[in-house]
């Protein structure tokens, strides 16, 4: 059975929304969605540009993923298939929010760049779906949950790309310079997230 | 015989995917608790990069080029889930060490990357060797940093007693999520002071430059 809203009530809600953006931090505890994370993380406004474009996804596509793993896959015994099913939902997401930013939202659109298509393949989307079946989440639980991860998402690379803007102006060794003085930055916040892993409500 | 070694030469040292194209992240960094775990998933990407190589070779005139990123996709999903399927039936274990990283093959670049640069312009052949290198440098990454890992934060490699014999205390922070950043990175960077030493100082001076 899956869980459902009314099983957690409001206690149970904000577990799993406080444990996903910070305890169970997705870049720093499970590793999802370090590509953009470290590629897209020079500036603290595009980082939130794009931390706000995968919280978007994130939120729509465990709803709808959920939806479709309820409605269809379980109902036809088809859970093999979930993979596919769910980054072919994802792919269209993207292209859906792409053509919508394109027109709307022209600004962001131009900053976001190559990196918005890229989020199909960002393992942090595909990976809550799946995380959301595996926990047996009914799709509003998924939508929420998916919605704190792109929050936790957010605040990590926020806050890595505020630490790096800092890091760009100090003097490191010739061949630890761009990428991997990043990685031991990044280590390092992550050494400060790890003090949330005890946390449980 | 002469382009084959240029290839392995390609995949394994002059474009291995994690150390120079940095290409793929996540996987690395999360299985990597181990030697045998980063051991396990390299040899998994190699399958699934040679069969997604092949088929997407193979269809390589028959798809549209306006939808062959979505069919890629496609194919490479279809490789994954049945290697999944293969992995849970027969290597339980390490279905279970993997876990979610292994669906999660299905968005890691290299993949995407390879049928993109290689397999969509070369014949069946060449790809699937491609594939082969590419994921063999993949392991020796993963591989590699499994050991400097397990070495550190448990004293052992593959499992097998090390340093613990001589009285070591492991140093578990490197089994947690942060000593997988800060080793990978020191890693990195150990790597491209080789690559700048033997690329010759003149080339590292203009890459300096240019910088």
């Amino acid at each position: 059975m899956s869980i459902t809203v009314a099983d957690l009530g409001l206690g149970g809600i904000l577990s799993i929304i406080i444990t996903a953006v910070l305890a169970e931090n997705y870049i720093f505890s499970k590793f999802l969605g370090c590509c953009p994370f470290l590629g897209l993380s020079e500036n603290p406004s595009n980082a939130l540009g794009m931390g706000c474009a995968v919280t978007f996804v994130m939120t729509l596509s465990s709803l709808i993923t959920g939806l479709i793993n309820k409605y269809i896959l379980v109902v036809f015994e088809l859970e093999y298939l979930q993979t596919i099913a769910f980054i072919l939902v994802i792919a269209s997401l993207v292209q859906l929010i792409e053509m919508f930013l394109k027109k709307s939202v022209p600004a962001l659109y131009s900053a976001l760049g190559i990196y918005l298509p890229l989020i199909t393949t960002n393992c942090a989307i595909l990976g809550a779906a799946l995380l959301c079946v595996q926990n047996s989440y009914d799709p509003f639980v998924s939508a929420i949950y998916g919605f704190a991860s792109g929050v936790g998402f957010t605040l990590a690379i926020v806050v890595f790309a505020g630490v790096r803007e800092k890091v760009a102006f100090a003097d490191i060794p010739k061949s630890f310079k761009g990428f991997p003085i990043a990685l031991v930055t990044a280590g390092l916040l992550a050494m400060s997230f790890a003090g949330f892993s005890g946390i449980t409500i | 015989m002469n382009t084959l070694k240029k290839m392995m030469r390609a995949g394994i040292i002059d474009e291995n995917p994690i150390f120079v194209q940095l290409l793929g992240m996540c996987p690395t960094l999360a299985v990597t608790t181990s030697a045998s775990n980063g051991f396990g998933m390299g040899l998994t990407v190699i399958c699934v990069l040679a069969l997604s190589n092949f088929l997407i070779s193979l269809l390589r005139k028959f798809i549209p080029q306006q939808v062959r990123i979505a069919s890629y996709i496609v194919v490479i999903s279809g490789v994954v889930t049945a290697i999944q399927l293969l992995i849970k039936a027969y290597l339980p274990e390490l279905d279970k060490s993997l876990g979610l990283f292994i669906p999660l093959i299905v968005v890691n670049c290299i993949i995407l990357a390879r049928a993109e640069a290689f397999a969509s312009k070369n014949n069946v052949v060449m790809s699937i060797l491609d594939g082969i290198f590419m994921g063999a440098g993949f392991t020796i990454a993963l591989t590699l940093l499994g050991i400097i890992r397990e070495l550190i934060g448990c004293g052992t490699i593959f499992g097998f007693d090390v340093l613990l014999r001589f009285g070591y205390t492991p140093i578990l922070f490197f089994v947690q999520p942060a000593g997988a950043f800060i080793t990978l990175g020191v890693l990195i960077g150990a790597v491209t002071a080789i690559r700048n030493k033997t690329d010759g100082r003149k080339k590292a001076l203009k890459g300096d430059e240019a910088k």
